[in-house]
């Protein structure tokens, strides 16, 4: 899938991607108090770079995002993994969620704060692997000689 | 320490970046790791020697009773300081053996991962804990064997050590659980000081039973002895580290850990001797069949394991003393032995003793280390195993049961493993110099080092028995015995092991002349060998191909449509059964409706029923979309603003999907006939209306007590947060989460496997796979 957008499109994914991945972060960082979360927040910027792609195409995607998503899903696993290990550190079972106060911001830091953020990634990692690998097999298909771009 | 041992997993995972830096000397460092652990464990040798046992805590699921906890005393302690001695000496030696292997990096992964979920092994007093660490060494050793994956003999014989072992692992796995129910409890030390109470309890018989089949399989006992000979595919130093020194004595050491609370009664007497005394002789027997020195010493390392099998049978105060010293004297040789055979492997280019000789003088350091540990095998003084082997023999004249079978078996037994030493060193090192494949000379000090220690070790206490009165004092008392006098001396007098062990020399050192011919007269008797349990193993293997074969055609056909009848017919089923007969059918709600929700309602069965009916595809699934977000209206019409927000997301993603596949997708075409559709029509309705009946009898009463009660009182308090959802997913329920994000990534990961090779295919890249894939594109045109 190349560059099939309009011009209002483009215009308005560049505009809205910023946008959309603020406020995926607004619902990330607040969803231990108010609706939102890690998924609702992953899902929401899986799908700004979903119209990022069908609007700029997937190279230009590719170039923005520098990693591969398949790599977001491990870093998101990790996160999600090392979230469990303070609570050992305290003495306490795996996964006892620790609360940490960060002084300046007053803001509330904490393992299910680092988990929250492992599920984020895993959600957007894991949609876009298979948008850009639907995306991928289609230029295969359409433009034999092209399908490497990405791998 | 237990940092210790979760930290050497994160060392183990670090190797490739260590490998960076360190290049070939990698194996040197990562030898520290053991080496430091075995520095520790003598550190505390006051407070084992004293009796003491040495509980660390640590809680790991408070909930199910599961701790981390480590207990260390005299047994744990002897096996601990092998697992790290010999450890460090096998990556020191591996840094020669598998210089400039490209693999070299996987290697220490995978060997350091085993060296510490052996540890744990030994050291956990949870039996969960145990298990899990139980479970990681035969994974690992299953990488281990396989490490030449691209030799079918490597990885059938790793597959093979694999299923002999998990499947003795899951009957471990029943047995811990019923031996947790029997003594309640699933701490170690607290269960071996309720030994009456399990031998007397109801389920001790079929407990025993469980326990042993995971014991046995793991410590290649008789009928399970055939897959260490086929580990010998793995490279040297693997064989000198598991399949000799520590993981197949995995078994054994929790036949021993468990001897105070089930041991002595006639069940495990009887069936612990006669199965270690008939795995002794096999072992040995079935050695004199190979010329090849690592099938030589597998074998020989099965009749070893044997031989502490039948010791913790006969089970007298003399029987475990005899235990202790012959695991000890078993560790050293058979690991410096090892190593020597690596060695000349390495150095002459072949595996076969009758392809080496007169080697010692090309070889001459190598030819003293096989030398001294060579006699120790053999039994011989003033070696440790001459101790073990008089200390073996003494206590088998005190079988309870057979004595006389029991004494012929294990004399049987000696004089067969002194030939078998006898070929693995005078055959390679003695008689007519000929030509190898490579010209041999002896390797660097570095190679020649943990062998060289092992053989030192075994003469300085063969020498000096007393050294290890302590030692052996306190591996006893962790058996239970804490009152067993312990004075080991080379020397006992003219007596009966003496002249049984005089009689073991003239025999196998005769044996050893007629080796030539006895081989000869074996190839004959081969078919018959053949026959033996590890045809079973074959036949049981090919049997489950055939039914896995079966049950594929039937079950998994390929077409989701059928998938999707079965998991429903099922589902109905079990369900239905248990709501039917626990509550009845019959709710009594009244159900008071208000005119939204009844049109929300209206318009979920609408979307449902025309999506069924549509004959075009954008059609359908813009009608599951009307579905979709007045599931998304139910959501917020009930306050749970996450729920809606995740379903209006999720709906939306669904339709960049569908863009993004639909047009690759054949004609919509009716593809089933009317009967096939009305069946599907009755899975359909019985699942609704099973669902619609379980929802009824959720709300017509209290019947179970609410779990949400409990969420909503401590969300804020113990959660630190408001929004009851997300506190429960990432906190009090964060390992459900943890789980479906690990589902997720497979799923991610599946999608992208699958597109990947389907390209592939339509490049006529991989044109094998196509079949497989027929039937999933026959299903749409």
């Amino acid at each position: 899938m190349g560059r099939s957008g309009t011009l209002i499109l483009n215009a308005a994914a560049r505009l809205l991607l910023p946008l959309q991945l603020l406020f995926s972060v607004f619902l990330l960082l607040r969803g231990h108090d108010e609706p939102g979360g890690g998924f609702i927040a992953g899902l929401v910027a899986s799908g700004a770079f979903a119209l990022y792609l069908f609007s700029q195409g997937r190279h230009a995607l590719g170039e923005m995002l520098k990693v591969s998503p398949r790599d977001l899903i491990g870093m998101g696993l990790l996160l999600g993994v090392i979230s469990t290990l303070p609570g050992w550190w305290a003495g306490e079972p795996f996964f006892t969620a620790q609360w940490w106060t960060i002084p300046v911001i007053d803001f509330k830091a904490s393992t299910p704060l680092i988990f929250d953020i492992g599920v984020y990634l895993v959600v957007v990692g894991s949609v876009l692997t298979a948008i850009t690998a639907l995306v991928d097999t289609d230029q295969a298909e359409h433009d034999p000689t092209d399908h490497d771009q990405t791998h | 320490m237990q940092t210790a041992v979760l930290g050497g997993f994160v060392a183990a995972a670090m190797v490739p970046l260590l490998h960076r830096w360190f290049g070939s000397r990698t194996p040197l460092v990562m030898a520290l790791l053991p080496a430091s652990l075995a520095v520790w464990l003598i550190s505390q040798w006051p407070v084992i020697a004293s009796g003491d046992v040495l509980l660390l805590e640590q809680a790991w699921v408070p909930g199910l009773d599961i701790t981390l906890t480590f207990m260390i005393d005299g047994l744990a302690w002897l096996f601990a300081m092998l697992i790290t001695v010999i450890g460090a000496l096998v990556l020191v030696y591996s840094r020669e053996y598998l210089h400039g292997h490209r693999d070299l990096p996987r290697f220490l992964v995978v060997i350091t991962a085993f060296m510490m979920s052996m540890l744990g092994l030994v050291l956990a007093d949870n039996l969960v804990t145990l298990f899990v660490f139980w479970e990681l060494t035969s994974i690992t050793s299953y990488l281990l064997i396989g490490f030449n994956h691209t030799d079918s003999a490597a990885r059938k014989a790793a597959l093979q050590g694999l299923l002999v072992t998990v499947g003795g692992g899951l009957a471990l796995l029943a047995g811990f659980v019923l031996l947790a129910l029997a003594g309640d409890s699933w701490s170690l030390h607290e269960l071996v000081q309720r030994g009456d109470v399990l031998r007397g309890h109801d389920l001790y018989t079929p407990l025993l039973i469980c326990v042993l089949l995971g014991a046995f399989t793991k410590s290649a006992q008789f009928p399970f002895h055939f897959w260490l000979p086929n580990a010998m595919a793995a490279p040297t130093p693997v064989s000198a580290y598991l399949h000799s020194a520590t993981m197949v004595k995995a078994g054994v050491y929790l036949l021993a850990r468990l001897h105070p609370a089930l041991g002595g009664t006639d069940g495990w007497v009887i069936t612990l001797s006669l199965v270690g005394a008939v795995t002794m002789v096999t072992g040995a027997f079935l050695a004199m069949q190979h010329t090849n020195v690592k099938k030589l010493l597998a074998y020989s390392t099965v009749m070893g394991l044997g031989t502490l099998t039948m010791l913790l049978g006969i089970g007298t105060e003399k029987a475990l003393v005899a235990f202790a010293v012959f695991l000890l004297a078993h560790s050293l040789y058979k690991g410096a032995l090892f190593m020597v055979a690596g060695i000349l492997d390495h150095e002459t280019g072949t595996k076969d003793v009758t392809a080496m000789g007169g080697l010692r003088h090309l070889m001459p350091a190598t030819a003293i280390v096989a030398g001294v540990a060579g006699l120790s095998l053999a039994g011989l003084p003033p070696l440790l195993g001459f101790v073990g082997k008089e200390l073996m023999l003494t206590s088998v004249l005190e079988a309870p049961f057979w004595r006389l079978l029991i004494l012929l078996l294990a004399f049987t037994a000696a004089f067969l493993t002194l030939a078998v030493a006898a070929i693995i060193v005078l055959r390679p090192f003695f008689g007519q110099r000929q030509d190898t494949p490579q010209p041999p000379h002896d390797p660097s000090r570095v190679m020649l080092a943990g062998p060289g220690l092992l053989a030192a070790l075994s003469l300085l206490f063969g020498l000096v028995p007393g050294l290890l009165d302590p030692v052996v004092g306190a591996v006893v008392t962790g058996m239970g015995a804490p009152e067993a006098k312990v004075h080991l001396a080379l020397w006992h007098g003219f007596n009966l092991p003496l002249a049984l062990s005089f009689a073991s020399l003239v025999l196998g050192l005769t044996i050893y002349r007629l080796w030539d011919r006895l081989r000869a007269g074996l190839t004959r008797l081969a078919p018959l060998i053949r026959c033996g349990p590890e045809a079973g193993y074959d036949a049981l293997m090919a049997g489950l191909v055939i039914l896995a074969d079966g049950q594929t055609r039937f079950l998994q056909n390929g077409y989701i449509r059928n998938y999707l009848v079965m998991t429903l017919l099922v589902l109905v089923g079990l369900v239905g059964h248990a709501l039917f007969f626990r509550h009845g059918l019959a709710p009594d709600v009244t159900l008071s409706v208000y005119f939204h929700e009844a049109v929300t309602a209206g318009l979920m069965i609408a979307g449902a029923v025309a999506a069924c009916v549509m004959r075009s595809r954008l059609a359908a699934v813009a009608a599951l979309g009307v579905m979709g977000f007045s599931i998304a209206l139910t959501f917020v019409l009930f306050s749970a603003p996450d729920l809606a927000i995740t379903q209006l997301l999720v709906e939306t993603l669904t339709v960049i999907l569908l863009v993004l596949v639909l047009f690759r997708l054949p004609r919509f075409a009716t593809l089933s006939t009317p009967t096939e559709r009305l069946r599907d029509l009755v899975v359909a309705s019985l699942t609704g209306g099973l669902i619609t009946l379980l929802m009824l009898a959720v709300l017509s009463g209290e019947r179970l007590p609410r779990i949400s009660d409990y969420m909503v009182a401590n969300s804020q308090p113990l959660g630190h947060g408001h929004n009851i959802v997300n506190v429960i997913l990432v906190d009090f329920r964060a390992l459900d989460t943890l789980g479906e994000m690990f589902v997720l990534a497979l799923a991610a990961i599946g999608v992208f496997a699958m597109l990947r090779f389907h390209a592939a295919l339509g490049e006529g890249v991989d044109r094998d796979g196509r079949r497989n894939l027929a039937p999933t594109e026959d299903d749409h045109g």
